[in-house]
């Protein structure tokens, strides 16, 4: 074959190092990008998770003075901005951008330039936003990172109340990454829609691929809002303009629907791609082809499309109407029908399946069982006068806790188990992946299990410590403790990565046994990913090679 | 039917002679992408124009809308015009007339550039006569930020118009104008803006 003669510069060769430092830096190449990503979010991830450790730590015990007010303030807000911006995102960025063209039989993205663009300016954000932690200016004088909560409400980002730099940094870094994400957003859609193999029709697409593309399309829409909001926050504090300045008239409520109308899409931006590798992990590993897909395709639209019309569900304490809150507390709960499509459709694709219990399969089940439990509290939630009672109070973190680490987290874990063969050709040691997964999943439970109950007895967030005396010790303890156990398994994780990039276990092309494009080329692929581009008929093309006798063309 | 193709580099084998549907033609991917970024735009100038919709007449001080503003009928001829002149030059430059393409797109730059004269007469009247900025109050604040998006809209279109304005001097246009198009494309857009904030700004909102 031609691609055995010509043999890519990629992982694992032995080049000098300047070299393949230049390489890395100057890369178009969608699989590398998807590789940086993924890194710069893992990276982030231990960042920002370091700091959830330091505020459990503080919060262990009451009338703590580990941390400083001020301190834990800049760690709170520091935590969720990098969580969702600097790793949420990436990660579906890097997932996208790696596995969308290998899965549609494509040599490339739409736009390989855009693409590298799109990286950069998303690192330089993230650069930017950790900077202030060296530059940036507040009350409390030099050095100090935002501290206005990753929601940046108005008025307290107004000049009056956020003197100095540290608040400007928070709008300029999101802006930077939010210009990054647009750009991939875009690029996956003219990928998707543009550079599919011949026969990949629409129909035929793997369900990761629509769920890339639902995000995408939803990505498109849903940044501006918060990027126009920045521009007006940036108008206020620097030109003196009124958006959100109530002594002049304005409305520091436009604020919270702006930056809703960003914020709770980009939960579903967020908790898709985890859908997405869910999706393609649980049939290859109960040995049985997705339950439902038509049914799936649809949910996800329907997903994208309700999530957009229900953002001031977030927003009940502030006092709208009546009807208002009739509106977004059922319009909440109709979110919860896709979901539940959803699912019924994983647990159809598992009945009677031959379940092989490997790591990438054991996140996938741990994620159906947490995820459903944050769907039903995110239903309490949507009950206005519940809301009320629970607002900003350890209830509400938990409960986004259980989707963001429950329910994403976990999928994303499963999918670096799955596909870091494709990507490196080695096998992440199993072992190492089960006490990962168990030591994760028990650290997770101690620690956001507890927090319910601490919010239904009043626990507020974003307090730097409590009295004693209400309850909340035992409950906070144990949360904290459950931190060991996770930071634990995260350590199985990263061990497990250098061991198995020294020393791991050559995978071969097609180690599950999957039926999905990337796993017909090379671990890890060549540049050009195919030497001959495929031609598909059903949506497993892969199957359909594996057992010409039996193809699914025959039945799709 | 025998094997005639492979694909991948795993030696993996499919039957070519299958595959029914000979024609493959898929959207061109310059154009999604211009699309998709026309929908961001779209959304990023929707929420200004909420902006201003939701701070209309609640101004605590003046001066109000009905007091200074007056009708900019000739810039938005102007304007509008300049997206029938990029559609003769881009129709020129697709059937190869290099030449006829520079005199419109050059018409299309100075109906842009005219525009912006306007706009810049309308700031110097408001801010000179009747003492209204940014900070005066939230029509200010709304007008400017608006009405200033939109314009640094045109001056990015204009400044791309004339890199192809230049590049037609150069001959490098030739053969470019699936690319032009794409271009204006996005200048139909900056026109189809200005007539919603001609709408909400002078219209509804005066």
């Amino acid at each position: 074959m031609a691609a055995t003669t010509h043999i890519p510069v990629g992982l694992g060769e032995t080049e000098a190092m300047p070299s393949k430092l230049h390489g890395w830096l100057v890369t178009v190449d969608h699989k590398r990008l998807g590789i940086m990503y993924i890194g710069t979010a893992l990276f982030f991830f231990a960042v920002a998770g370091t700091m959830a450790a330091l505020m459990r730590l503080q919060l262990a015990y009451p009338n703590s003075t580990f941390l400083a007010p001020e301190v834990f303030n800049r760690l709170f807000t520091m935590h969720g901005t990098s969580m969702v911006f600097l790793v949420g995102m990436p990660f579906f960025a890097g997932l996208a951008n790696y596995l969308t063209p290998l899965m549609i039989g494509s040599r490339d993205m739409a736009f390989p330039r855009l693409n590298a663009f799109g990286y950069w300016i998303f690192l330089m954000g993230g650069i930017l936003l950790y900077f202030s932690y060296i530059a940036g200016e507040g009350l409390a004088g030099h050095g100090t990172a935002p501290d206005v909560g990753w929601f940046a409400y108005a008025p307290l980002t107004e000049r009056a109340f956020s003197r100095g730099t540290s608040t400007d940094y928070w709008i300029l870094s999101i802006m930077l990454t939010g210009i990054g994400t647009t750009a991939s957003a875009i690029n996956v859609i003219a990928t998707v829609i543009s550079m599919r193999c011949k026969g990949m029709t629409l129909a035929r697409m793997p369900l990761f691929v629509w769920l890339m593309l639902v995000v995408s399309s939803m990505v498109v829409f849903i940044m501006p809002p918060l990027t126009a909001a920045q521009i007006m926050l940036l108008l206020d504090r620097y030109l003196g303009a009124h958006f959100f300045d109530t002594q002049a008239g304005g409305s520091a409520v436009l604020w919270q629907h702006f930056f809703w109308l960003f914020g709770h899409p980009e939960v579903y931006v967020l908790m898709l791609p985890g859908f997405a590798c869910a999706s393609e992990i649980i049939p290859v590993f109960s040995r049985k082809p997705i339950f439902g897909r038509a049914a799936m395709i649809g949910a996800t639209i329907a997903i994208g499309m309700v999530s957009s019309g229900v953002w001031a569900h977030h927003m009940f304490t502030i006092g709208m109407s009546t009807a208002s809150n009739i509106y977004f507390a059922v319009a909440s709960m109709v979110v919860g029908i896709p979901t539940g499509i959803k699912i019924f459709n994983w647990l159809g694709t598992m009945y009677g399946g031959k379940i092989r219990f490997d790591t990438p399969m054991l996140f996938c089940i741990g994620f159906l069982f947490q995820f459903l439990i944050a769907g039903l509290t995110g239903v309490m939630l949507a009950v206005a006068p519940f809301d009320w009672q629970v607002t900003d109070s350890y209830f509400v973190v938990a409960h986004f806790h259980y989707v963001l680490i429950g329910g994403l987290m976990f999928t994303l874990f499963g999918s670096l188990y799955y596909w870091f063969p494709k990507a490196t050709g080695k096998m992440l040691n199993e072992t190492l992946g089960k006490w990962h997964f168990w030591l994760l999943a028990i650290g997770f439970h101690l620690t956001f299990d507890t927090q319910h109950f601490a919010g239904m007895l009043g626990m507020p967030r974003r307090i730097y410590t409590y009295p004693p005396g209400r309850g909340w010790e035992t409950l906070n303890l144990i949360s904290s403790i459950g931190v060991i156990f996770q930071a634990a398994g995260v350590a199985c994780l990263i061990w497990n990565i250098f061991r198995t990039l020294r020393k791991g276990e050559p995978a071969g092309n097609d180690p599950w046994d999957a039926w999905t494009l990337e796993w017909a080329t090379t671990s890890p692929p060549p540049e050009y990913n195919f030497a001959v581009l495929p031609q598909v008929r059903s949506s497993r093309p892969l199957w359909d090679l594996k057992h010409p006798e039996d193809p699914d063309w025959r039945y799709e | 039917m025998t094997p005639t193709a492979t694909f991948g580099n795993a030696g993996v084998v499919e039957e070519t002679s299958a595959i029914q549907d000979p024609e493959w033609v898929l959207p061109d991917r310059g154009r999604v992408g211009v699309l998709c970024l026309i929908a961001t735009e779209f959304a990023i100038f929707s929420i200004f124009v909420v902006a201003y919709v939701f701070y209309m007449g609640k101004s605590l001080t003046g001066p109000t809308p009905s007091q200074v503003l007056e009708l900019p009928i000739w810039a938005t001829i102007c304007l509008l015009s300049s997206s029938i002149t990029v559609a003769i030059a881009e129709r020129a430059l697709k059937a190869n007339r290099v030449r006829s393409f520079q005199i419109w797109t050059g018409a299309t730059i100075l109906l842009g550039l005219e525009f912006l004269r306007n706009t810049a007469v309308e700031w110097r009247h408001l801010i000179n006569d009747f003492h209204l900025t940014i900070t005066t109050n939230l029509f200010g604040t709304t007008f400017y930020s608006l009405v200033g998006l939109h314009a640094s809209h045109v001056v990015i279109g204009l400044t791309l118009l004339l890199l192809t304005f230049i590049l037609g001097f150069r001959g490098s246009m030739q053969g470019e104008g699936r690319r032009f198009e794409l271009l204006s494309w996005y200048w139909h857009f900056v026109d189809a803006v200005w007539v919603a904030v001609f709408t909400v700004v002078y219209v509804i909102g005066r």
